[in-house]
């Protein structure tokens, strides 16, 4: 079953187009990994599957409902996708427990005490379970990157959305964020992440995007793209950076 | 009567002393509640609202910020009237002190505001928060964090301002003095005396605001890691 | 009763404005003066001068204008040497204004990066060279924005020289309320002229800060 549908997206700064015909089909259970240059256009495409960035023109359909300025209330949206972003972004003056429980109690309306089960749970499935009143500022950049993750979980998405979740910590924090992500591809979670870790694309990615000048140039399976890429702007990108 | 001081000359007004001590007092907290509410209010139209509200606030701020006390409290407790409003002095009084308090409070807040990360509101819309819910639940306790001790020294000046109210013939600490010294005759005593009350509520506003603060934004305590 | 056309309303108002300029000027120019010394008095590596300063700042900081302004006046003549309104008035918002531009001049000085005391002192730089060539410079950029800022509550401050009987715009407004009783209409109009003083000020204070912003300086 397709799960998120993206068809002919253009979107454009002023007069700098960023994104010049997307077309990415993403099933349930999927795990989509977006490659590319900086600049190419990955974090301005995933900001428009969840409406950061209004897109302006073409196609965006996720679950079956149809993504335009204002067709989905941001509450609605939120059931839909999930988001992790690059800096974490925790509410500093909210405990790890808050930061999970705000939006089920204040969006969705949820009784608190639920909220508090389901974010032991998802908590305890970043492996931060003991860290339920810490501030924060009290946690490492990997403690607070999963905490991230574990909120965006508690919303129960239908996708999550990772835009470079490592690309902020120290090399050494790395690999705590990405096994829980792998956790996640494991579980069946749907995942569209945009990343710079290689081996982890080809390791836990379904699939590999890799993206060019606002153009999907070349996709396909990881161990078959990376051994064999067939543009000679991927191939040039995988020297670059293996 | 030379110059020497004598203030046992006071000790038979104690009861005014502690009447006019008690309505600033009583002023001043309220006050400071409901003008850094109104400043909230204030601070997220101004960035939030329709334009002509913005526009109207705008107004309010500039106007408040660029007259004195003193003749905002008169244009309430004499101006208004004129067209109709009657109001009584304490009621006036606090009306002043409310408004003022909230327009200096509100662009103070606003400077707070405009620092929040990007990346804060991005997270609030991405959990599918509205934009006041975004403000109530991420943007407004770090906003008050940020320039918390510029709010305490607003309210402060704010209290020290009242004193003015005692020209509407509020019974606050200073129409206490006025009162005193009317009777007694001993004026420089009694204001000194008064100033120094002043100054240690004053202190005493600092401390309060302080402690209240090291509570409520005890957040950022892990911050040096 | 004699008869109050709007325009001697205004007229009236207009005359009395020139107090409060004059006396917003004595204050400010008397304030800087007083304030300028008590900077470099809180700069002295004499720890009893660095209290004496930061003691009166707090006093006058920590103190209602009105207050400053009474004991000023009424100490004057308790103690047998009365003095004029003018006098009391031009003193208080002499010294109130003073404290807080040593306040505010303070914190410029300090809002220069210590990496210049070192980069000057390792120069061969001494002291007064470093202030005079390096620090001084940039913290009299730094101050003029505030400073600016400031004088506006100046103006404002002169407002409460009306409490004992000097007749400013405030004065000159309740003074034409007893005799016309149309307060809605005047203290609008007294509201006005203390706006037409202020608001350019404000806005070149802003305008300063601005500049200074982009100019990377903040
Ligand atoms: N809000 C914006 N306003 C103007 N230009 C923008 C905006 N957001 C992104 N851009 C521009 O769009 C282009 C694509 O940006 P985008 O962030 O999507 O790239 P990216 O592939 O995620 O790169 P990186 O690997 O550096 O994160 C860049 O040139 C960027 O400067
Ligand atoms: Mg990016």
């Amino acid at each position: 079953m397709t799960l998120v549908c993206v068809n002919n997206v253009h979107k454009a700064f002023g007069d700098l187009q960023v994104l010049k015909g997307i077309d990415l089909n993403v099933a349930q259970g999927e795990v989509v990994a977006i490659i590319g240059r900086s600049g190419s256009g990955k974090s301005t495409l995933l900001r428009c599957l969840n409406q950061l960035e209004q897109h302006d023109s073409g196609e965006i359909t996720i679950a079956e409902q149809q993504l335009d300025a204002g067709s989905m209330s941001p509450k609605e949206l939120s059931e839909n996708v999930g988001m992790v972003f690059q800096s974490f972004n925790l509410f500093p003056h909210k405990t790890v427990g808050d930061n999970v429980c705000l939006a089920p109690v204040v969006v969705r309306g949820e009784a608190r005490a639920d909220v508090e089960k389901v974010a032991r749970e998802v908590l305890d499935k970043v492996g931060l379970a003991d860290k339920y009143d810490a501030y924060p500022a009290q946690l490492s950049g990997g403690q607070q990157q999963r905490v991230a993750i574990a909120r965006a979980l508690a919303m129960r998405p239908k996708v999550l959305l990772c835009d470079e979740v490592t690309s902020a910590l120290d090399p050494e924090l790395v690999g705590e964020v990405l096994r829980v992500l792998e956790a996640l591809a494991a579980e069946g979670m749907t995942l569209i992440l945009v990343t710079h870790e290689m081996g982890f694309a080809r390791d836990v990615a379904d699939r590999v995007v890799f993206m060019h000048q606002g153009r999907i140039h070349e996709e396909g399976e990881p161990a078959e793209l990376f051994s064999n890429p067939k543009t000679p702007e991927l191939k040039q990108f995988i020297s670059a950076v293996l | 009567m030379g110059p020497t001081l004598d203030f046992l000359t006071l000790l038979p007004y104690v009861s005014e002393l502690v009447k006019g001590l008690t309505t600033t007092v009583v002023l001043t907290v309220v006050t400071t509640l409901t003008g850094l509410g109104l400043a909230v209010a204030v601070a997220y139209l101004r960035v939030n609202g329709q334009p002509w509200m913005r526009w109207g606030l705008g107004g309010y701020v500039e106007v408040t910020r660029n007259t004195p006390f003193i003749v905002q409290l008169f244009f309430i407790f004499f101006g208004l009237p004129g067209l109709g409003i009657k109001i009584d002095a304490i009621t006036a009084a606090f009306i002043a002190m409310t408004l003022n308090l909230a327009a200096y409070s509100a662009e103070i807040l606003r400077a707070g505001i405009s620092a929040t990360a990007k990346g804060q509101l991005e997270a609030a819309r991405a959990l599918g928060m509205s934009t006041l819910q975004s403000y109530r639940h991420v943007v407004l306790v770090p906003a008050f964090a940020r320039v918390y001790p510029s709010l305490i020294s607003q309210a402060i000046i704010v209290m020290l301002g009242s004193a003015v109210v005692s020209q509407i013939s509020v019974f606050d600490l200073t129409y206490a003095a006025n009162f005193i010294q009317s009777r007694n005759f001993r004026s420089f005593e009694v204001y000194l005396l008064i100033t120094l009350v002043y100054l240690l509520l004053a202190f005493g506003m600092r401390r309060a605001f302080m402690l209240v603060g090291k509570r409520v934004f005890a957040y950022q305590q892990g911050e040096q890691r | 009763m004699i008869e109050f056309t709007l325009w001697d309303i205004v007229r009236n108002l207009l005359l009395a404005a020139r107090w409060t300029v004059v006396l917003s000027l004595i204050a400010f120019v008397g304030g800087a003066t007083v304030g300028l010394v008590l900077t470099f008095m809180r700069l002295s590596s004499r720890r009893w001068l660095q209290r004496f300063t930061s003691l009166y700042v707090d006093l006058f900081q920590g103190t209602p204008l009105l207050m400053q302004l009474f004991l000023i006046f009424f100490g004057a003549a308790a103690m047998g040497h009365p003095i004029s309104a003018w006098w009391a008035a031009s003193i208080a918002l002499t010294l109130f204004t003073s404290a807080f531009l040593c306040d505010i001049w303070r914190g410029c000085l300090e809002a220069v990066a210590k990496g210049q005391w070192h980069a000057a002192r390792v120069l061969g730089m001494n002291y007064f060279q470093t202030m005079r060539h390096v620090i001084l410079p940039q913290a009299l950029q730094l101050s003029i924005p505030p400073t600016v800022g400031f004088s506006v509550q100046v103006i404002k401050g002169t407002a409460l020289a009306s409490i004992i009987g000097f007749v400013e715009l405030t004065k000159a407004g309740t003074m034409l309320n007893n005799a016309t009783f149309e307060p809605f209409t005047i203290f609008t109009l007294v509201a006005l002229f203390y706006f037409a003083l202020c608001y350019p000020l404000s806005c070149y204070a802003r305008h300063l800060e601005k500049k200074l912003y982009d100019a990377g300086l903040r």
